[in-house]
């Protein structure tokens, strides 16, 4: 079957498979291979892009059922080489380690913030609990949420403040030699 | 070039690692697309017991796009066994591990034949082509019944399902007494029977391998945690010439030990390559990698813990049952002996005794898994604590502090033969004490009680230790380990004064570019920026033995220092010879070299592009500063801890919420706060998951009926708590760096902090156990059992 897409704001038509799923046809047709492929449950979420501006499971969708839609991915997320806020958030709060997840859970953020600009705790861990992390215990993913947030939300930037006041704090309340 | 005002380590840097995987510019193993590359697919037994008697693939080969299908007994010349580095005993049983199934199948997920095709999906099509006949044999699941006289055997040939026996006795070690002597006189006998479940670790990047063969040396790329041993294991298995071998781990989507491993699919992907003489590419379904790739603890434990009436412990015996799967990967048999010298914790207690049996069943292999080991001692030591608190009627950190080793008794020798060099129980328990709010959580448990209200809360103590740093070579000798515990750095100083930094350690998401890069920075008095850490092919880096078991910094770091030390050992006499004057009269302080008393200075960078130049340098002096160091430690480290969960378990539902969790980490001096909490966070919510969510359960034909995330329990956001994390700060007394190691801490400690919680919440109820994972319907049972119901 034929489809028209737009990626990143490129434009794509090609011939495929009724059955190829959206997350292949974005990494194998396409090369788009910041966005990746972590069960075939659709439990993970690592493999989350947006389609037509919500954030969509893409390996949950067919390419097919993608045509004439409008997708954005990790890769399209910085404009002229700046960091997206969310990306810069999620850098300065250290909330990725092996970085696996951390593309579904930024674009996840996206639509997270889109709905609720100002969200604590509570909101911020069930928006993202279709997206598993195994290296963070998430604690830092919902600090960069939040932070990302209020940088959204044009207020001053705490670039991870909270995060490394945290840990120095812990470092000088230590001092036991 | 000016010397950095203030000291790199214990910077809370922002990771160099992070801006390519925040914006997808990312090198996962399965991204690769190299000219020519085939697809392979996996077709794997559904049973967990089975011999072979046909395998038809004819209708495979035909499917479109299919090149090649091979069986076990088209590999068979080939394949060798897969590798176990850790023979424990000399009369270890050990059946033969093919990479592709032959004659029989051990566990349900094991290899059977491999497709190749064009493409993935072909690939994965044709496998529903190739018919396999399959003689039903008996499966053994049960530990306990594997042992049994007349078990049915995971392997007829080796006449047993016992692998391997191995023993510790700290009489017969002259570490201590005799612990059945101790049993005997003791006022106080505790005796458990503990069941550590068995766990997937689950890492968020299926396992993936690339290999080209159309060079004399044969690339491998891998998603694995151990390039350097995985190139040389291959290179025996497959007796290739090392020479002829590369391997590369690109962006590894974390480990957790199970990474730790040479795998069936990496041997089958290169065997294939070889053949077709074309680059192949497998890479795993989540629902395969939980099947295959290998699984970590399941240990029976039954304990017997001997103290005397006013609660001072002296002994404890450790008999342990251990499931191996159906074969000995890399270092199976060894993981429940690096528990064996932590059973005794951070207590004196004057005699110990452990005994290991390492059991085959037919299910997936178990092997390396975040703490190995020493999870299972730590979780049987702080629960058996907590046991004999609340026989004593004691308050359970009083009972500790009564039994451990006090800040002026290190360096301290253990009942388990280890010297612990350092350590300061008293000041990590007092600040986690505070910050818990202990006496006022007691308080309000007491008030709760008193009203019987239906949410009870539970407070869990583990103050726990670990021996990181792996490992010394010469204990790893007397273990019979297969190799040495060193690690390799190289230091290599451009012409600009930039350096390259070779680390042997292989990151999959520790941080090491950005930890190894402020410690050089301070070494050689040069900018953070300027430090770039190359890591993860063998190419680059030709010697290391990889990251894990907390290794990488107590280890790996401190080759990095020792390789900066010879940098300037180098460097020094040049820039004597740059300032004329004598080598002696220079001295090499905040990052540059001076001549002693005066301002004169030069740095790392005049002299390193005055060595490009080789215009003028002392005589014989070669014009190069690169340098290189191993390092072998002369001990392990010892981090330690105290943690404390409040867990509210709601007793009608069986629920359990934790409410908060308090941990006090000493690991040491700390290279970068920032990654020091993500590595305790992270090990926190691994722990936490094997208390409460996490189990690889098989039903009775050995089918792993968790085979997915929709059914595994992997937490998520909304089903862990906000951590508080402190620290105190004892330094390690065997590296220059005053280092611990932090990968595994919070692992190990947290799983007894919070089953002791939930325990402590039900345990006027009359419950003394429940197994992990405390899901809701085994809280629930616990409680009405203990209550006299039926279950």
């Amino acid at each position: 079957m034929r489809i028209s897409v737009t990626v990143d704001g490129n434009s794509y038509t090609d011939e495929v498979e009724p059955r190829l799923l959206l997350v292949h046809y974005l990494r194998d047709r396409l090369g788009k291979v910041g966005t990746v492929v972590g069960c075939d449950t659709s439990n993970c979420g690592a493999c989350t892009v947006h389609l037509n501006g919500h954030s969509v499971k893409s390996c949950s969708v067919l390419a097919v059922q993608a045509d004439g839609g409008d997708i954005l991915t990790v890769e399209g997320l910085s404009q002229d080489g700046k960091l997206h806020p969310i990306q810069e958030a999620f850098r300065d709060n250290h909330a990725l380690q092996c970085g696996f997840c951390t593309p579904g859970m930024i674009m996840q953020t996206l639509d997270l913030l889109a709905e609720e600009p100002d969200p604590d705790d509570e909101t911020v861990r069930h928006g993202l609990e279709g997206n598993l992390c195994r290296c963070t215990g998430y604690q830092n993913i919902v600090r960069a949420v939040q932070d990302a947030a209020q940088r959204l939300r044009g207020g001053a930037t705490s670039s991870g403040d909270s995060v490394i006041k945290d840990a120095a704090k812990a470092e000088t309340a230590g001092g036991v030699r | 070039m000016t010397a950095t005002a203030e000291p790199e380590i214990g910077k809370a840097r922002r990771r160099k690692e992070d801006e390519h995987l925040i914006t997808g510019r990312t090198r996962w193993t399965d991204n690769l697309v190299l000219p020519g590359m085939q697809h392979l697919a996996i077709l794997r037994s559904p049973l967990a017991h089975a011999r072979i008697t046909g395998i038809d693939t004819s209708e495979a080969r035909s499917r479109p796009g299919v090149v090649a299908v091979f069986t076990g007994a088209d590999l068979a010349a080939e394949q060798g066994s897969l590798p176990c580095a850790w023979p424990i005993t000399e009369d270890m049983k050990a059946p033969p591990a093919p990479s592709l199934a032959v004659d029989t199948v051990n566990f349900a997920g094991e290899a059977v034949a491999v497709v190749v095709a064009r493409s993935a999906y072909e690939a994965q099509d044709a496998l529903e082509a190739i018919a396999v006949d399959y003689d039903e044999l008996p499966v053994v699941l049960d530990l306990a019944s594997a042992v049994a006289d007349d078990a049915d055997l995971v392997h007829a040939d080796l006449g047993t399902n016992v692998s391997a026996v191995w023993t510790y006795d700290s009489a017969d070690a002259g570490t201590g007494g005799d612990v059945e002597e101790a049993i005997r006189d003791a006022e106080v006998v505790v005796q458990r029977t503990l069941r550590q479940q068995r766990l997937i670790p689950a890492f968020m990047e299926p396992r993936s391998v690339v290999v080209d063969p159309t060079a004399p040396q044969i690339t491998m790329w891998s998603a694995t945690q151990i390039p350097h041993i995985l190139k040389l294991m291959l290179a025996m298995t497959l007796e290739i010439p090392e020479t002829r071998l590369r391997v590369i781990a690109p962006d590894v989507g974390g480990g957790f030990g199970g990474k730790l491993q040479v795998t069936p699919e990496e041997v089958i992907a290169l065997l294939v390559a070889r053949r077709l003489g074309k680059p192949v590419k497998y890479t795993e379904s989540r629902s395969e990698s939980m099947l295959a790739a290998h699984h970590g603890r399941d240990q029976i434990q039954k304990l017997t813990l001997a103290a005397r009436r006013d609660g001072t412990v002296t002994g404890f015996k450790v008999e342990l049952l251990a499931d191996m799967g159906a074969y000995l990967r890399l270092v199976t048999p060894g993981i429940p002996i690096l528990g064996a010298f932590m059973f005794n914790g951070i207590y004196k207690f004057g005699s110990y005794h452990f005994t290991c049996t390492n059991v085959f069943t037919n299910k997936t292999p178990t092997d390396a898994y975040r703490g190995a080991g020493r999870p299972e001692a730590t979780f049987a030591i702080e629960r058996m604590m907590d046991e004999l608190a609340a026989e004593l009627h004691r308050d359970p950190l009083e009972l500790r502090a009564q039994n451990w080793i006090t800040h002026e008794e290190f360096p301290f020798d253990t009942v388990a033969g280890l010297t612990y060099d350092s350590g300061n129980y008293e000041a990590a328990t007092a600040k986690a004490r505070e910050l818990f709010d202990y006496d006022g959580l007691r308080r309000e448990q007491a008030e709760r009680r008193e009203r019987g209200d239906a949410v009870q809360l539970g407070i869990g103590v583990s103050t726990f230790t670990e021996m990181c740093g792996l490992a010394p070579s010469r204990v790893l000798g007397s273990l019979d380990y297969g190799a040495g515990g060193w690690e390799h750095a190289a230091i290599r100083v451009l012409p600009t004064g930039k350096v390259e930094v070779v680390t042997g350690s292989s990151p999959h998401g520790q941080g090491h570019e950005t930890a190894w890069s402020q410690i050089v920075a301070d070494q050689l008095g040069i900018p953070f920026e300027d430090v770039e850490v190359l890591h993860g092919d063998t190419q680059t880096s030709p010697r290391g033995l990889d990251t894990y078991g907390s290794r990488s910094l107590a280890v790996g770091g401190i080759a990095v220092v020792k390789a900066a030390d010879k940098v300037i050992a180098k460097a020094k006499p040049i820039a004597a010879h740059m300032m004329e004057c004598a080598e002696d009269d220079v001295e090499f302080t905040a990052g540059r070299f001076r001549v002693k008393g005066t301002e004169k200075a030069v740095g790392l960078a005049d002299v390193a592009l005055a060595v490009f130049a080789a215009h003028d340098l002392p005589d014989g002096v070669e014009p190069n500063l690169d340098s290189e160091a191993t390092y072998d430690p002369d001990n392990f480290s010892f981090p330690h801890g105290t943690h404390l969960c409040a867990a509210e378990v709601d007793t009608e539902t069986g629920h359990v919420r934790i409410r908060s969790y308090v941990c006090v980490d000493d690991i040491g001096h700390v290279v970068n706060p920032l990654i020091v909490d993500g590595q305790v966070h992270g090990g926190l919510a691994q722990g936490i998951a094997q208390a409460l969510y996490e189990e690889a359960e098989h039903d009775e034909s050995g089918t792993l009926i968790s085979g997915s995330f929709a059914q595994y329990l992997v937490p998520s956001a909304v089903d862990l708590p906000t951590f508080t994390t402190g620290r105190t700060e004892t330094p390690a007394t065997g590296n220059p760096l005053g280092v611990k190691g932090v990968g595994e801490a919070g692992t190990i400690a947290s799983t007894p902090a919070v089953v002791n919680a939930v325990i402590d919440a039900v345990r006027h109820l009359g419950v003394q156990d429940i197994e992990m994972p405390c899901s809701p319907l085994r809280v629930w049972q616990a409680i009405h059992t203990a209550q006299g119901g039926a279950r």
